[in-house]
């Protein structure tokens, strides 16, 4: 009898994909070159192959941009909410019907496993626009009306004008539909920035908007570093700033933004604790840990990148979990069957790589599985640090990478306040078949989002947001709405 | 196989009366259904394509329980089956023999003599299936009956009314006396009829159950009830064989039965236990399949792929 079940390679094909040797950027739409001529390259992490050259934005692009979007804003807001909607649905059935286009298009670009972009972007990409699609004719229903003089709430809310919304690189489709997709429901218009490593899937989506009938200039997309988010931030024509991303760059934002009319919501970095406790169903626990820290390698804002473990089944559960990182597949994105893909920049494996060493250089105990690291692209092994306390960097610092920290509680309480010692407070995990205890529990935790026998669930009926240092200000559900709203 | 492991010893406490039997059953980990089912379902997305399918087939192939169970069996048909568990596929020779034909106890020896030499294992199902209704006086003497007809497994389906009662040590000493009236010669299936456990709680514990009362296999169900073998109670009992083995070094083989008809499922299942417990149980002495109608896509997957077409129904055996 043969050896081991070893799986053949199952590599989805790229011929789906079409890749322009160049883009533009796209304003008033129209894809058009940048005024200084300036580009740059976009380069698929896993290989380090250079997919296509894209024009950067420089401060006269942003202006033309903001000038096109305030011009397409007059008839846009004017429209019957059952007319946008028309838009949002036939833009979220293109992007069903081009779903799996888009999720090579993604994998090449951002260097995350197929499995994800098929099984978890997309679909939720195209939900966020049927769900807002939904909305758009009963804002007067939603709860938020227009301010009125008496600082009362009124009814007909009303746009804001021109939102100027800046995404990152982890997951640059599903938060381009987080953005756009309540932006326009609303009747706002839209200047976008995706991140300069991951600029494909928003022009693709420029496509589709041209594919849609979208009237000119609703949606602008200019790819671009820092310096053009900065300078989309900073124009004084934009009502409404957006941003997801690091906490540094969002305390500038909110900097540039503060003492100005324009409304702003921040969705920045985490440190989410899961909390296990003794009774917790061990087997799925752990594959919730697996799925909070380890889905698209950890670079998620709200990733449970601490756990808390009761001590009394740290040993058993650690067992288990090591045992499950074992069966982790890495290696070529494109693959069916890869659960972990490549890490999206050089600069963020280096951050990755660093964070690691301090945390060993702390005295914290590391462990990775055996795997085969490719040796073009850029990886970045599952990692645990076990004997971590909260005085070690790594149980502090957002890696934003596949490392675990694993910390230990005794009771509750114990727990509770480990789970809130952090500056941050966007998602936390508890694990118990105890129902009392989950409520309980959940009630005391500063996070924006509280799984219980579960993690990384998403759904555009749930809004989602942070506490402290991870931001301020909700996307998805009902209250995704009053952003982009006079309310 | 060791069965006196050290830390074995440490568990038999465990029987010592009802009480004690049910603190430890109820204090084990819970299983949350959502999470059982996602996790089955995400291992049923693994691509599984030329070489690793080629193997899987083979290793699905060797792995079947090729079954008769009906009021109207017949030694020819019988005959017939074991013809067919050690020459699946009379074109190709190199097919591997299935792992076993399970037939009713009074069948057995005509099944033995049939698989005569071929290495082809002989199970039976006794204990008053499939609904296990009789006095144990009447599935002992079913089971001896089979046994002395030269069976080399024995299914037996546990006391569900029992179980569901709360009566865990009555299935508990069901199934010792069933496995020692099974003596050395035969190894022992407990059947717990999962479909009718209807929580996956209980089917842990009926897996642990089983095999702290000596289960060398534990078995989904009979095949006779609307909800047979899933990926989710097939990955849960995997998940029991390996922490089981893992407290008392004592290895339990696993047994999905019924409603997998497909080559397709029969490759996820095989998934279900690469991921779960390895190579180890990778082999037809540690895992089986009931099913018969699967034998057939099996093998025109199996001519597919050796000849690059599909062929049809009549291009492999009726039983």
């Amino acid at each position: 009898m043969a050896s081991a079940f070893e799986y053949a390679p199952a590599p989805e094909s790229r011929s789906i994909v079409d890749i322009a040797p160049s883009y533009g950027l796209f304003i008033d739409g129209e894809f058009t070159e940048a005024a200084d001529g300036k580009v740059f390259k976009t380069i698929s992490p896993s290989t380090e192959e250079v997919l296509s050259e894209v024009a950067q934005a420089g401060e006269a692009d942003v202006d033309r941009a903001v000038k096109a979007a305030r011009k397409a804003f007059e008839k846009w807001s004017a429209l019957p909410g059952s007319e946008r909607a028309k838009y949002l649905f036939r833009i979220a059935r293109i992007i069903q019907e081009r779903s799996r286009e888009l999720a090579v298009l993604e994998t090449l670009d951002n260097g995350k496993p197929i499995k994800e972009t098929r099984d978890a972007d997309l679909p939720l990409v195209a939900a966020h626009f049927f769900y807002y699609a939904g909305w758009a004719d009963k804002l007067e229903y939603a709860g938020f009306g227009q301010r009125t003089t008496n600082g009362h709430s009124g009814s007909n809310p009303r746009p804001l004008g021109v939102a100027g919304q800046v995404i990152p690189w982890n997951f640059p489709l599903l938060m381009l539909a987080w953005k756009i997709a309540p932006a326009l429901a609303t009747g706002n218009t839209v200047v976008l920035k995706p991140a300069e490593t991951t600029p494909l899937s928003a022009l693709f989506f420029a496509d589709i908007c041209r594919q849609a009938g979208l009237p000119k200039g609703v949606v602008n997309i200019l790819p671009g570093y820092g310096d053009t988010g900065a300078a989309l931030v900073a124009h004084p024509d934009v009502n409404k700033v957006a941003f997801t991303g690091s906490t540094a760059v969002g305390k500038e934002i909110a900097r540039t933004v503060a003492g100005t009319e324009k409304k702003l919501t921040l969705e920045l970095g985490g440190k989410g604790a899961n909390i296990v406790f003794d009774d917790a169903p061990v087997d799925q626990a752990v594959e919730g840990i697996v799925g909070g820290i380890f889905f698209n390698q950890g670079q998620v804002c709200c990733a449970g990148s601490r756990l808390l473990v009761q001590e009394s089944i740290h040993d058993e559960l650690l067992d288990s979990l090591k045992r499950r990182l074992s069966t982790l597949r890495l290696g070529d994105p494109l693959d069916k069957n890869t659960d972990i893909g490549a890490i999206n920049s050089a600069e963020q494996l280096a951050r990755i790589t660093a964070l690691a060493e301090q945390g060993e250089a702390e005295g914290a105990e590391r462990w990775s599985p055996a795997c085969d690291i490719p040796e073009s692209g850029y990886w970045f092994a599952p990692t645990l640090f076990t004997n971590v306390t909260q005085a070690h960097t790594i149980a502090r610092d957002e890696i934003f990478g596949p490392v675990l920290s694993v910390l230990t509680f005794r009771t509750p309480d114990e727990a509770v306040a480990k789970a809130n010692n952090t500056q941050y407070g966007l998602s936390a995990g508890i694990w118990t078949e105890k129902g009392s205890r989950i409520l309980a529990v959940a009630n005391k935790l500063r996070a924006g989002v509280v799984w219980s026998n579960t993690f990384n669930k998403f759904d555009p009926t749930s809004p989602f947001g942070g506490y402290k240092e991870s931001g301020f200000g909700r996307e998805g559900g009902r209250h995704g709405l009053e952003a982009y709203l006079d309310v | 196989m060791p069965t006196t492991a050290p830390t074995a010893h440490a568990l038999s406490d465990v029987t010592a009366s009802d009480s004690t039997l049910r603190r430890f059953l109820h204090g084990l980990p819970g299983v949350d259904a959502v999470g059982l089912e996602a996790r089955a379902a995400s291992l049923g997305t693994r691509s599984i394509k030329t070489t690793a399918k080629a193997y899987a087939i083979d290793l699905a192939i060797s792995m079947v329980d090729l079954t008769t169970l009906e009021g109207a069996d017949t030694p020819g048909k019988v005959r017939a089956l074991g013809a067919k568990a050690v020459h699946p596929d009379p074109t190709d020779r190199t097919t591997p023999t299935t792992a076993a034909v399970c037939v009713y106890p009074d069948m057995v020896a005509v099944a033995k003599e049939a698989v005569a030499g071929s290495g082809v294992k002989v199970a039976s199902v006794a204990t008053a299936f499939p609904a296990g209704r009789a006095a144990l006086d009447v599935k002992l003497a079913d089971v001896r009956e089979a046994v002395a007809a030269g069976a080399d497994e024995i299914d037996m389906v546990i006391d569900r009314g029992a179980f569901l009662a709360g009566r865990y040590l009555k299935v508990y000493d069901e199934i010792t006396a069933v496995k020692e009236a099974c003596g050395t010669s035969a190894r022992l299936k407990v059947i717990f009829e999962t479909g009718e456990l209807s929580t996956y709680d209980n089917i842990r514990r009926a897996s642990w159950l089983g095999m702290l009362a000596g289960a060398d296999f534990i078995k989904t169900s009979t095949g006779k009830v609307a909800v047979n073998a899933t990926p989710a109670n097939t990955l849960l009992m995997l998940e029991a064989v390996r922490d089981f083995r893992a407290q008392t070094g004592v290895q339990v083989g696993v047994k999905p039965a019924g409603g997998i008809r497909t080559s397709k499922d029969a490759i996820k299942f095989l998934v279900l236990v690469n991921e779960t417990v390895g190579e180890d149980w990778l082999d037809n002495h540690w895992f089986r399949f009931g099913a018969s109608s699967l034998l057939n896509d099996l093998l025109m997957q199996r001519q597919k792929l050796a000849t690059g077409r599909y062929s049809g129904p009549d291009y492999v055996t009726v039983d």
